[in-house]
């Protein structure tokens, strides 16, 4: 299986394949004799090709941080597969798991409070080379250095600790962290969002040039368009845990099929002051996540329900060459 | 080898260590801050403060409120921290004034002088006036104004909207009893019932559903965009001039920040205020803003009104800024980054704050601070590029 699943990857070249993954999470609460769960992630599926970025939009609440650490198995996988290099991260056995861990990589959104206030900056970044015997002893420093260098911190920095530092250069030794163990997937959760624009201009090139640099491929997890139009090779759209479009960036943005992604991208401001666009402005709020709607999840804010919305669930379709959309009004049957 | 010396900090190799004090050193700037502050104190606590000692009169009765060389600063024990230092700008009736800048740069300070709600003692305003014309036509410095006389119109003509709508409302309470209270301690005359009509009026402006049912709900039982919501129903419950909206998306999503904007906007329209909307966000000011203020380390650097700013800026950290924000055009190319960071507002230098950052930086921007050079009416900005020396210059630097 695993050799047949690597013969494929090579051939269509994508570092990861997520195939009907999902999360769900057990309430405590028992209705109709039932358990509840929360669907956080409900049923989606993406690859990523190697070297490529891929960007994750939706609301706080659509589940794209959790598909984002289900990957990486910080969470256990409900149900599907994760495949990985030829290998399903969902069903392995943590002592490879653990082996793969390098591979793969997390930078967090908030840096105040990933990285650790006791340890030196030095030790923050080396801590998982060290654990993985990643580089002989003799050249550990040298190494931790290089590291440091490529993402734009000082030497001296080594022993300083992370209450010292900024906003922008705590998100920078978070990179270092990750990029340490020669990552070949790294997986950014709204890394720029504590940030300042000035900063966040500054992460976007270090995590541009490091791209270049080494090859890595990103999964980028935010709520801001503009940066995820910037730095993405294709987007994909969440709301309440499901996909609801997927794409080539250029496509999505030029020609925003499904009526939400229709509406996040009107919502983003424009810094032109002339141009002051028709928003559609969405009512409400994101429904509840335990009991969603029937069918298709947004039929409840969408301007163009129809009754079908609310009996069958749209499925991701492929309606334009590398575009794909999961909504009743461009299906025919 | 004495006693002490033995804890002394080692000195490591490229480290600034300037900004570590000794426990002495220390000791000695907590002791003169002490006097400082006690001063300061003693003249906001006062009672029975004779009226003629905080009126005045403002330069254009066309405005609500006019910041006039404003210094506000922290009176730390590692320093003064002078977050607002000589900031001078109009809020005109009935027009949004929008304040832009990095986190740090004194824009939420400058809101809360004007509703005295800096945090004290340690937090003063030091210098300047801040005049605010009221409906009955008086004009007060509130920087003058005792406590107890800032208590009419803290709540009731000026009003504000935070950034955390998770944090502002009291979790003990329902909503109702906190929008009641409001009209309560405002409003003349007013009864447990005519408060709760007041309540309920205003929860309808702002768009809400299920008046009734929110009504007696708690705050958890709401989500952040309800929560803001209610934030502004309850800004809104006594007409105010005034609306101060400190970062009000920020902790929103965007298709929650574009109702939430809208409904500003509209309840602009409806009590014909004015509204001081601070954010760091460029995209919302360029929506909402009818003038704009640039402040950099608790200065102003630029202000004009929302087409002068964003079809002509100015001052490089304007510029600078505005390219720094990805955007669909600029995809292929590298962002455009404003190198280094925000200064230590510890022991400001009394040159240039943006020089080090500043690509066209020269000789004199390191020798004195610039003035702000008009290029309109409304247009400003403080930047050696367009005046005097600087200006000298530069063109000896083309040629």
């Amino acid at each position: 299986m695993a050799i047949e699943m690597m013969n494929q990857n090579s051939f269509n070249d994508n570092i990861l394949e997520v195939h009907n993954l999902k999360k769900y999470y057990p309430l405590s609460k028992i209705s109709l004799g039932k358990r509840a769960f929360v669907k956080a992630v409900d049923d989606v599926s993406f690859s990523i090709k190697k070297g490529t970025t891929m960007g994750l939009v939706g609301e706080s609440g659509c589940g794209k941080t959790t598909v984002g650490r289900t990957i990486l198995r910080l969470h256990d996988v409900t149900a599907g597969k994760v495949i990985f290099d030829g290998e399903d991260l969902a069903t392995i056995p943590p002592r490879k798991l653990r082996k793969m861990r390098p591979q793969m990589q997390m930078i967090f959104q908030d840096p105040y409070s990933s990285l650790s206030p006791r340890l030196p900056i030095g030790e923050i970044i080396g801590e998982a080379v060290k654990e993985h015997k990643l580089v002989p002893k003799s050249q550990y420093r040298s190494y931790i250095l290089k590291v440091m260098h490529d993402c734009g911190l000082q030497p001296q920095y080594f022993y300083r600790y992370p209450h010292e530092f900024s906003g922008g250069q705590r998100q920078r030794i978070s990179i270092a962290r990750a990029v340490a163990l020669n990552p070949r997937f790294i997986i950014c959760d709204e890394p720029l969002s504590a940030l300042d624009v000035s900063i966040q201009a500054q992460i976007i090139n270090l995590m541009k040039d490091l791209q270049e640099q080494y090859g890595y491929t990103y999964l980028f997890i935010s709520h801001d368009l503009s940066v995820v139009e910037y730095l993405s090779d294709t987007i994909g759209v969440m709301y309440l845990g499901s996909m609801m479009e997927i794409g080539d960036k250029k496509k999505v943005f030029a020609n925003p099929m499904h009526p939400y992604t229709k509406a996040l991208l009107s919502a983003v401001p424009k810094s032109n002051p002339d141009e002051k666009m028709d928003r559609i402005i969405l009512e409400g709020d994101i429904p509840s996540p335990v009991n969603p709607p029937s069918g298709c999840k947004f039929r409840t804010r969408c301007q163009y329900a129809m009754p079908v919305c609310a009996e069958k669930t749209p499925i991701l379709k492929e309606y334009e060459d590398g575009h794909k959309t999961a909504c009743h009004l461009y299906s025919q049957d | 080898m004495g006693f002490f010396d033995r804890f002394k900090v080692k000195k490591v190799e490229g480290v600034d260590d300037t900004m570590y004090l000794t426990l002495r050193e220390e000791r000695q700037i907590t002791k003169e801050n002490t006097k400082i502050i006690r001063e300061f104190e003693r003249q906001k606590n006062r009672k029975n403060v004779k009226e003629e000692e905080y009126l005045t009169q403002m330069k254009d009765p066309s405005n609500v409120v006019e910041f006039d060389n404003l210094h506000t600063y922290f009176f730390t024990e590692i320093g003064t921290v002078k977050a607002v230092n000589g900031v001078s700008f109009d809020i005109p009736q009935g027009k949004i004034v929008g304040v832009v800048g990095e986190s740090g740069c004194g824009k939420s300070v400058t809101s809360l002088s004007l509703m005295q709600l800096v945090q004290a003692p340690q937090g003063q305003i030091v210098d300047g006036s801040i005049r605010y014309l009221d409906s009955s036509g008086k004009c007060y410095d509130i920087a003058k104004m005792p406590k107890d006389k800032m208590l009419e119109i803290r709540g009731k003509e000026i009003s504000m909207i935070f950034q955390e709508p998770m944090t502002s409302l009291n979790p003990v309470f329902k909503i109702g009893e906190q929008m009641d209270e409001v009209v309560l301690l405002h409003v003349d005359g007013a009864t447990p019932e005519s408060a709760k009509a007041r309540s309920i009026e205003m929860l309808n402006l702002v768009g809400i559903a299920d008046v009734e049912k929110i009504y007696n709900n708690y705050p958890h039982e709401l989500s952040g965009g309800m929560r803001q919501r209610v934030m502004i129903a309850m800004a809104l419950a006594c007409d105010p001039r005034l609306i101060i909206a400190d970062e009000p998306t920020t902790a929103l999503d965007v298709t929650i920040q574009a109702q939430i904007l809208e409904l500003l906007q509209n309840v602009k329209d409806k009590i014909n205020g004015s509204i001081m909307l601070i954010t760091h966000d460029l995209g919302v000011i360029a929506e909402m803003a009818d003038l704009v203020v640039v402040m950099y380390a608790g200065r102003i650097i630029e202000k004009g009104t929302v087409h002068e700013i964003f079809k002509n800026p100015k001052h490089p950290y304007t510029i600078g800024l505005m390219k720094s924000k990805p955007s669909g055009d600029t995809q292929d190319d590298r962002l455009y980054s404003i190198k280094g960071q925000v200064p230590n507002p510890i022991n400001m230098p009394d040159y240039c704050y943006f020089c080090n950052r500043c690509d066209h930086a020269m000789k004199i921007c390191s020798e004195e601070y610039p003035e702000l050079v008009e290029f309109s009416p409304t247009h400003m900005a403080a930047c050696h590029l367009y005046y005097g020396k600087g200006l000298l210059e530069q063109k000896k630097g083309k040629e």
